[in-house]
């Protein structure tokens, strides 16, 4: 019994058009920078230094002069939609608007930290960012392959733990970092094959499936962990690690060359990913035919598509992205624990969601994320008075305003949680 | 809006004998649903040979039994490739086949042995209240599961997917415990208000995604799954607060709710259950009521089977959406909060909750998303908990294996085609195995 959409009242184009709507909030938002943050931002210089520490060049603005600048910048580009902008230029209007209001924002913070402290090293920000993302660039990748195909991946968080888990395991036992990432990407697909199984070949409800998988992976991997790793950690949990990667020259480039280009091999993975799976998924005949099997099967299947076969092989392949994600954690930077995902799965769907069920979409969401993330830490680190929890609530409200329509419209493919059955 | 997918064609559903539809001799509840119109058969077989029948038959009952069966095999087999002594004796398996077989045999034994113990009854109980012991702990790990598995299955008939359960609950826990500590007013009174607490705090994490869904056509599930996270950060920001965090304590944990709103034990100060499974029962009776024989139930069901029709009849779809999520809510929430008002703790940690919105959906699948099957699937839950926590201390091996065997048995029963498979089973037709709903986004 599918349940289908209910029928969204039809888009007002009177006055108020969704640019209009898009603009108020802009305003508001424009509003409270200049006068709230202006107002509590101090007269102390906000560094912004191109380093990893105090040292070294920076960019400097006073307080409150950049607090109360960027506001209006944000306020302007309310204004601006509100007048009645040409559609083209909805979407840099509001980017820079945004991103006028989050420097506001950084602005009043860094100048209002204690004394000694009114810097932001932008290396550690941007590398952190990327460290937080990945996890969430790899599962909402395996999230684009199962759900552009028709098979609706809510078992993103198990893949990752999965994969974690086994990278650790047998990169533990056998000692090589390579074991370790082969293994990593076989245990995320062991889950995607239940996954697979299950949905397809038993039909049973695919959301219903992905959420008991992820309690599986958590009891198993759980289980295994206090049985095996706990007793004999040097054995069982101590995977060796693989070492960063300088790449001569880009890595010379200010703050970004420090930040990206002195990666693991995770890092690069997961931007190679991006920019394969987008080329793959809308240049080649194997996307084609994904795509066109996660909107409509029964055409895909009357033009000699094996529907079947390949969700089949989408959903393993994703399993096989999501693992490598999870031997991300164990495989450079801890050691395994329990339940060590803790959630990034389900921030990884949201990354899915938010970037519309496309690969550059969902790269884009997950560094906003994972940026959301980093400035929680940073945030903390100079006592600021806004809690990191509700930064940390960012991306699933962000979630949220995504699919209630408030921030355009978002619309995942036809089929997607649809068995199909021929004939 | 029509919907292109044929109802995913169950293998299960092949024709059975009419007899077989008639008369199950296991007394089975869905019967009434299978939409046969039996023929008048033309001889009658004895009831006994009828019961033989249909207990290897594709029937609700057997094959849950059977799920259960093939779970705890499952989890026999991690049991005995974690235990390095007992993976030791099949490396001479050829040799001395008896050695490895006698160690997994033991093993084992054992560890099932310890979970039946905890959970049911001890042989070697000393006296009445060591008798007791298991069967109190399982009620207590029952009466949240039943609440949260109420919701997810009342909401899964109106054709909602309540993924948000556990913030739901959690959203309950918090106003509960709030209302617990923060108030003062007379025993009795206290714990009136402090449930009725737990109840809003539940329905109005159920009304956001409710009211997005009727307005917006904002898919619950997706609203569901991140409400669940916005709600423990909201839990873990609270509890550090002035007023709420317990002033002699650095950690993250509140004041301890006050004695006057906790419920009433039920088998003396040293039996942990609590007044939680009768609520539990009443209303489990009340979803049933509302469910059968209220026109708002008749309004929800026909929203769940088909909204277009039942549009069509004049029914508020858009309402109805809403009020599911709202009576889901409101259950989710009282069986959070039943987690500080009960014997399971008394103050709010991040941890408060534990998994009960997740073991929810679990619960409701496993019930056969029916009130009275959710509560029984719920005291299955429960015993697996109450086991799992004797299995740990007594045999060594994991709590975390009753996760495991909670999942499998719910992804065989989910998929009754393959157990019917391994098993070779008849086909029922009275029973109507598949409980997805099979949608999207």
């Amino acid at each position: 019994m599918a349940v289908p959409d209910i029928e969204v009242a039809p888009v007002d184009e009177g006055f108020w058009t969704r640019t209009r709507k898009v603009g108020l909030v802009l305003l508001a938002l424009g509003l409270l920078a200049t006068v709230l943050f202006g107002a509590l931002a101090t007269g102390e210089q906000a560094r912004f230094t191109l380093s990893e520490d105090a040292a070294g060049a920076a960019l400097e603005i006073n307080g409150t002069v950049g607090a109360i600048l960027f506001g209006l910048i944000t306020l302007a580009a309310g204004a601006a939609m509100l007048a009645g902008l040409p559609k083209r230029w909805f979407i840099p209007v509001l980017a820079a608007g945004l991103v006028a209001f989050v420097l506001s924002f950084l602005c009043w913070q860094v100048s209002a930290a204690p004394t000694g402290q009114n810097f932001m090293p932008l290396v550690n920000i941007v590398r952190g960012t990327f460290l937080l993302a990945l996890p969430l660039i790899f599962g909402s990748l395996a999230g684009v392959l199962c759900e552009r195909s028709g098979v609706v991946n809510v078992a993103i968080e198990g893949q990752l733990l999965m994969g974690a888990f086994s990278g650790a395991l047998f990169g533990s036992i056998s000692g090589s970092v390579w074991v370790g990432l082969v293994a990593a990407a076989i245990g995320g697909s062991f889950i995607s094959l239940l996954l697979a199984v299950f949905s397809i070949r038993y039909l049973v409800d695919q959301v219903v499936m992905g959420i008991v998988l992820n309690l599986l992976a958590v009891g198993i991997t759980g289980f295994l962990y206090e049985r095996l790793m706990q007793t004999d950690a040097a054995r069982y949990n101590s995977a060796p690690r693989f070492s960063n990667w300088e790449i001569p020259l880009l890595s010379d480039i200010p703050v970004l060359g420090p930040a990206l280009f002195r990666g693991n091999i995770f890092l690069y993975l997961a931007l190679l990913l991006v920019l394969v799976i987008h080329i793959a998924l809308f240049r080649t005949r194997w996307g084609l035919r994904t795509r066109s099997v996660g909107e409509h099967p029964t055409a895909a299947d009357t033009l000699g598509v094996k529907v079947l076969g390949l969700r089949y092989r989408n959903v393993l392949l994703a399993g096989a992205v999501a693992g490598i994600g999870g031997a991300s954690y164990t495989l450079a930077l801890f050691s395994f624990t329990k339940n060590m995902i803790g959630g990034k799965g389900f921030i990884a769907l949201a990354a899915l969601i938010f970037g519309r069920w496309s690969p550059t979409g969902a790269l884009l969401a997950a560094l906003f994320f994972g940026f959301a993330d980093q400035l929680a830490t940073y945030l903390g680190a100079i006592n600021s008075i806004i809690p990191g929890q509700f930064l940390a609530m960012l991306p699933y409200l962000a979630t949220i305003l995504a699919v209630a329509g408030l921030v355009g419209r978002v619309r995942a493919p036809a089929a997607d949680g649809k068995p199909y059955i021929k004939g | 809006m029509t919907n292109p997918n044929p109802q995913p064609g169950s293998p299960d559903k092949e024709p059975a004998s009419e007899e077989q539809a008639a008369q199950n001799a296991l007394g089975n509840t869905e019967r009434a649903e299978a939409a046969t119109t039996p023929t008048a058969p033309q001889e009658r077989p004895t009831l006994g040979r009828l019961f033989l029948e249909n207990l290897w038959a594709a029937n609700t009952f057997t094959v849950t039994l059977l799920s259960l069966v093939l779970a705890m095999v499952v989890g026999a087999i991690l049991m005995i490739i974690s235990d390095p002594d007992v993976l030791a004796t099949y490396a001479y398996f050829t040799a001395r086949p008896a050695d490895a077989i006698n160690a997994s045999w033991t093993l084992v034994s054992e560890a099932y042995a310890n979970l039946f113990k905890g959970a049911v009854f001890d042989p070697a109980a000393a006296n009445f209240n060591t008798a007791l012991s298991p069967i109190s702990e399982t009620l207590t790990y029952t009466a949240p599961l039943v609440f949260t598995g109420l919701s997810v299955a009342l909401a899964f008939r109106g054709g909602l997917f309540n993924i948000g359960a556990q913030g739901q609950a959690t959203m309950g826990v918090v106003l509960a415990a709030l209302a617990g500590f923060l108030l003062p007013l007379p025993p009795g009174l206290h714990l009136l208000v402090a449930v009725l607490a737990g109840a809003v705090g539940g329905a109005i994490w159920g009304f956001i995604p409710g009211v997005l869904k009727a307005r917006t056509g904002a898919h619950e599930v997706i609203n569901t799954i991140m409400l669940n996270y916005i709600a423990v950060y909201f839990l873990t920001w609270l509890i550090v607060q002035n007023g709420v965090q317990d002033p002699n304590r650095t950690d993250a944990i509140s004041r301890p709710v006050d004695a006057s709103a906790q419920l009433p034990r039920l088998f003396g100060d040293n039996l942990r259950a609590h007044g939680g499974i009768l609520l539990a029962v009443l209303a489990t009776w009340a979803v049933a009521w509302l469910l059968n024989r209220s026109t708002l139930g008749f309004e929800l069901r026909a929203v769940g089977a088909n909204p277009d029709a039942a549009r069509t009849a004049g029914i508020s779809v858009t309402r109805t959406y809403v009020l599911i999520m709202v009576f889901a809510g409101v259950l989710a929430g009282l069986g959070g909060s039943q987690m500080v008002l009960g014997t399971t703790a008394a103050a709010l940690t991040p941890l408060v909750v534990a998994q009960i919105g997740f073991d929810g959906i679990l619960v409701a699948l496993l019930g056969r998303v029916k009130p009275w099957g959710v509560a029984l699937a719920a005291l299955l839950f429960g015993a697996l908990q109450a086991g799992g926590n004797r299995m740990q201390s007594y045999s060594g091996i994991s709590l975390e294996l009753v996760t495991v065997l909670q999942a499998l048995i719910v992804i065989f029963i989910a998929a009754p085609a393959l157990v019917k498979a391994i098993f070779q089973l008849r086909a029922a037709r009275a029973a109507r195995l598949q409980t997805s709903l099979a949608k999207g986004w």
